[in-house]
């Protein structure tokens, strides 16, 4: 099973704003190319990191509080959160290299 | 171990390539942003007499740019330099590679594969390229009238992977054609290739404006169809006059209270279809062209795009229009970074390619290096395009590679 969880609005508080890892957070939609050629990335993130780091996933059509809330105005939109708050914001498809630089700098 | 400087800036793609290229050899480097450092940012001029970043030192010796730092590791230079102390990563070989993953690079596998050539595709960091940031695809040859960009893309992937095309995630960064077999190293791998198709692509061009990095996903987009959502009954702007500039327009009509084009010049370069289009809704009064005007700044308040400031061609007057959402679809430039500079013919960045009428139409100045799509063509830039000349390149890498197989025949040819 998919290490990847989606979350909405209901559980945000508990799986992102309580966590005890970082985790990252990424802003999709099911119609949008650009956020599937990121998903098996994310996916290779929530593996690789194992329990240093929680992956999340917001559908902002579902849940479009949640992308004002955090100012996400683009998709694929990964921000990563530590104690609750965003910390690095990572906007469309992106190297590997610059995830695991933006993750590793936030790992416990 | 020896010791590495990267110079870099915040937005720099080169610095981005420079430190993957680093990275993919397991070298380790200290990275020294000099974007808010005017101190640093003078030392590495001084150190390197170059303004640009990135600006590469290896043990204090200056190396140069990204494509110095390519044309280093090419030429085994960098290893020297480094101690050669690099790690082995594991190194797949394959008779072919196909660099891309829009129409050109699935239907070069698709060609590929029936011709029992065992290609692999390389998807990139945009898998399924362009089209993937489209929706209505009207114009595929057999396509039904409900036919998406991403769905098609899906569709090419599957009847690629029908014939046991290797699909890889991977992104390269750089690719050796001095070295037989090719070299390329990837983000995650190395590969060696008896023959390379390059189906890399062209990605959305920006203007440059400072303004429009620092609103990036912030109300700047160069994907409607993306971020249109995000602009519901909210004014919004789109910049360029071709057809990705209008087929925005169309779509963000739909969403946004207003769209408002603007073009530097008095005529769109779109399809007339499209241009009738756009037309109808500007006498609904739901879009408006502004003719002869530029982006001059993008205005926000820090977090979110309130405002841009356009300026008119003629004359030079400025004025600010209040919208939440800019649009930039001002073009294309070719996805030819991985290669070091000059060592691939190009004009422009585009790759040449042989055309003409004596076969080998997709041959560049590297033998066994073909090129496919939009990364060769400036002029058409058409998915069916694309897919033509992929299927293109994998009939010409097919001979090459029968050939490479049987020197012995090239004499009894002549």
């Amino acid at each position: 099973m998919s290490k990847v969880k989606t979350i909405n609005e209901k559980d945000f508080g508990s799986e992102v704003g309580q966590s005890e890892t970082p985790v990252l957070v990424d802003f999709y939609a099911d119609w949008c190319g650009p956020c599937k050629a990121v998903a098996p990335v994310v996916e290779d993130l929530a593996t690789a990191y194992d329990e240093r780091l929680a992956v999340r996933k917001v559908n902002v059509d579902d849940n479009p509080a949640l992308a004002t809330r955090f100012g996400v105005r683009t998709i694929p939109t990964l921000l990563l959160f530590k104690d609750g708050a965003p910390v690095e914001t990572i906007i469309g498809a992106v190297p590997r290299s610059r995830l695991d630089d933006a993750v590793k700098r936030h790992l416990n | 171990m020896a010791r590495i400087e990267v110079f870099s800036k915040d937005w720099c793609p080169f610095c981005d390539r420079a430190k993957a290229l680093l990275k993919s050899k397991g070298l380790e480097y200290e990275e020294i942003d000099v974007t808010h450092d005017p101190e640093r940012e003078q030392e590495m001029r001084h150190r390197a007499r170059r303004k640009s970043v990135p600006q590469i030192f290896i043990d204090g010796q200056h190396v140069g740019g990204f494509d110095d730092l390519s044309a280093a590791n090419a030429s085994g230079e960098l290893d020297r330099m480094t101690g050669a102390a690099t790690q082995e990563r594991e190194t797949r070989h394959f008779p072919l590679l196909i660099i891309g993953s829009g129409p050109a690079g699935y239907s070069a596998a698709v060609y590929a594969a029936r011709a029992n050539l065992k290609p692999a595709v390389i998807t990139g960091l945009e898998k399924g390229g362009q089209l993937m940031t489209t929706t209505d695809v009207e114009n595929w040859p057999g396509g039904d009238a409900e036919l998406q960009g991403s769905q098609l893309m899906d569709q090419l992937e599957q009847h690629a992977r029908r014939f046991e095309a290797q699909i890889i995630a991977d992104h390269i960064t750089s690719v050796d054609t001095a070295q037989r077999p090719f070299r390329l190293e990837g983000e995650l791998g190395s590969y060696t290739a008896d023959a390379v198709i390059v189906a890399t692509g062209a990605s959305a061009r920006y203007l440059g404006l400072p303004s429009e990095q620092a609103y990036q996903g912030k109300g700047v987009s160069a994907c409607a169809t993306c971020d249109g959502f995000f602009f519901k009954d909210q004014p919004v702007a789109v910049v360029g006059g071709g057809n990705t500039a209008v087929e925005e327009a169309l779509y963000l009509a739909n969403i946004a209270s207003h769209v408002t084009l603007i073009h530097r010049r008095n005529e769109l370069r779109a399809e007339k279809i499209l241009q009738q289009r756009l037309f109808r809704l500007e006498q609904e009064g739901r879009v408006s062209i502004l003719w002869d005007h530029e982006l001059d700044e993008v205005l926000g308040d820090g977090t979110a795009v309130k405002a841009i400031r356009v300026r008119s061609v003629k004359g030079g007057r400025t004025r600010e229009l209040p919208v939440e959402g800019v649009f930039i679809a001002i073009g294309h430039r070719p996805n030819t970074g991985l290669f070091f500079s000059d060592s691939v013919a190009h004009e422009g960045g585009y790759l040449v390619v042989r055309s003409g009428r004596r076969g080998d139409v997709t041959a560049t100045s590297v033998p066994g290096l073909f090129a496919a799509g939009d990364v060769a063509d400036s002029i058409y830039r058409q998915a069916i395009t694309s897919a033509a000349t992929g299927a293109m390149a994998a009939l010409d890498a097919e001979r090459y590679l029968s050939e490479l197989q049987r020197p012995e025949d090239q004499s009894l040819a002549a």
